[in-house]
């Protein structure tokens, strides 16, 4: 073999943190690297963290001294936040990195694609586990609610609501056509569903239709049964229902998600 | 590296998009070690061809092997053996070339030390600068550095030196025959004549979904199509010169005008374009 140029490359070489390639060890260090990109860019830690934090912390100070406000007000914002840490967080992710090609960059490694959705999932599932902590510590020590009384049916919302509202996301960001109108597409939805979603929570006056359409709704049954779980004191059994329609949201989405998933921009 | 057959082997490839056939029944062979070139127009069916190669995108028809696999199949095993600088591809913005890079190396079983690659693409200076914070040139070391780190046997790089300023595109030039050095087999697409004679051992010619040729660059036309010389002669009408050996001519040139006194007006010297080596090619059809 001809000597190579200097400074250029030389021989084979194969550093000792190369040899653990395991899928779960690859997608762990995908979470790694997703969690440091997430603080590392301030806006989306502030819509996705910050933002429903200073809802809560606004809305609770109005409505201080009322307790049944309260306790309607604190499962609303967790069942929003499990919405916006997962469904916009991960549709803007996605459109993002698509039409930036990283996701074309990935697609050529021989990073699995498993391991990749596995850390990019396990980035959002910590985002919505803070969030809720969060919100469960603020009812604790500025709401006046008590610790959650269904600690089981709290964390299988959360999860069943975290894998509905994380496949829809990607599943939606198929839909959206480029980065600019990611805002646009992402708020169609989302502000809809969560308006919809609270005024059928909290109003009993609300006309029939529109309480049909909410129950239909994956948003409306979660943040009734996280009410359940944190407030209320009801199980899981008291809101099987609710837990199917979000249930079928989730196959719904995980079908699309994989079905329409798009590694790359359109543009060719 | 064991099965001893070509590293590429394309038979007939046609790929169809609608209506419009981008590639209309390419052949290639490209032999291991070999720095292989596909020169060609914007449009002529490079990007699509080396995106097949790649496993991105599925062939129409044809036959396509890449180190014995089908690209088609998305093999993980092909896809720890290859490396691949797209046309385009984007990285994360908030992350450094080095994390990148110690990123990127986890994926393959015998990667490269990341501080061997940065140094490779001159990247030394910039390894802990937040990637939204390079220029485009720096961004594109990275592509290069990204693709070598896993230490692939294969290299397909789509245009690489596009948009590079003349100093920086020599700089490229240097890695990739250092890359050859090595034994690596090398495919590039490229639109720049001079870049698939800098640096291919073999090009082929295509256009319009089609190879026109393919051969050693020196044997295709690529060398022979001619210089230009142009100037004003002593009545002032502009005179054309095609040769092959520009420097001959104008020493003629320059010592017959020093001699009279007088100055060779609107003096210029034209290197051959594609165009002139695709008329050449098409002519002879």
């Amino acid at each position: 073999m001809p000597d190579a140029p200097i400074g250029m490359v030389e021989g084979p070489s194969s550093p000792a943190f190369g040899r653990l390639r395991h899928p779960v060890v690859l997608s762990w260090r995908q979470y790694r690297l997703e969690r440091k990109m997430f603080w590392r860019n301030p806006s989306a830690a502030f819509f996705n963290f910050v933002l429903p934090l200073l809802i809560l912390v606004g809305a609770g100070a109005a409505l201080s001294g009322n307790q049944h406000q309260l306790n309607r007000l604190v499962p609303m914002i967790a069942g929003m936040s499990v919405m916006s840490t997962t469904f916009t967080a991960l549709a803007y992710n996605i459109v993002f990195l698509r039409e930036r090609g990283v996701l074309k960059r990935i697609r050529g490694t021989p990073l699995p694609t498993i391991s990749y959705f596995g850390g990019v999932a396990a980035n959002a599932v910590t985002n919505t586990a803070l969030q809720i902590a969060i919100i469960v510590l603020s009812g604790r020590l500025l709401f006046g609610i008590g610790w959650p009384q269904h600690w089981g049916a709290l964390i299988v919302f959360v999860l069943v609501g975290v894998v509905c509202f994380a496949a829809l996301g990607v599943a939606f960001a198929h839909v959206i056509p480029n980065f600019e109108s990611t805002a646009a597409y992402v708020n169609a939805v989302f502000l809809p569903v969560v308006a919809i979603s609270f005024y059928v929570f909290d109003s009993s006056s609300a006309p029939g239709f529109v309480r049909t359409i909410a129950e239909a709704l994956p948003l409306k049954p979660l943040i009734a049964g996280l009410s359940g779980a944190m407030v209320a004191g009801k199980g899981l059994g008291s809101h099987l229902d609710g837990l199917a329609v979000i249930a079928i949201w989730g196959a719904f989405g995980l079908y699309f998600a994989v079905r329409g998933f798009s590694w790359e921009t359109s543009r060719t | 590296m064991n099965d001893g057959g070509p590293a590429i082997e394309v038979r007939d490839l046609h790929k169809r998009y609608g209506d419009y056939e981008a590639v209309r029944g390419i052949d290639i062979t490209v032999q291991r070690g070999e720095v292989f070139g596909l020169l060609g127009p914007n449009g002529a069916g490079k990007t699509t061809t080396v995106e097949i190669l790649e496993g991105y995108r599925k062939r129409t028809s044809g036959e396509v092997s890449v180190l014995g696999y089908d690209p088609a199949g998305r093999a993980i095993e092909l896809r720890r053996r290859i490396g691949v600088v797209l046309q385009s591809g984007g990285i994360y913005s908030h992350i450094t070339p080095r994390e990148a890079l110690k990123h990127w190396a986890s994926f393959y079983p015998h990667p490269r030390e990341v501080e061997e690659v940065l140094a490779l693409a001159g990247l030394q200076e910039k390894a802990d600068e937040r990637s939204r914070k390079l220029s485009g040139g720096q961004l594109r070391r990275l592509d290069f550095a990204l693709a070598l780190v896993g230490d692939p046997e294969l290299i397909l790089l789509d245009e690489p030196t596009t948009g590079f300023d003349p100093e920086a595109r020599r700089a490229a030039w240097e890695t990739i025959r250092s890359l050859r050095a090595l034994g690596k087999t090398i495919l590039l697409t490229t639109h720049y004549l001079e870049e698939a004679q800098a640096l291919a051992d073999r090009v082929a010619i295509v256009k319009d979904g089609r190879v026109l040729a393919i051969g050693p660059p020196r044997e295709l036309g690529v060398g022979a199509a001619h210089y230009r010389v142009a100037y004003r002669d002593p009545d002032g009408e502009l005179v054309e010169r095609e040769t092959d050996d520009p420097t001959a001519l104008l020493h003629e040139l320059t010592a017959e005008a020093l001699a009279d006194g007088r100055r060779l007006e609107e003096l210029s010297v034209g290197r051959p374009t594609l165009e002139d080596v695709y008329l050449e090619l098409t002519a002879d059809a």
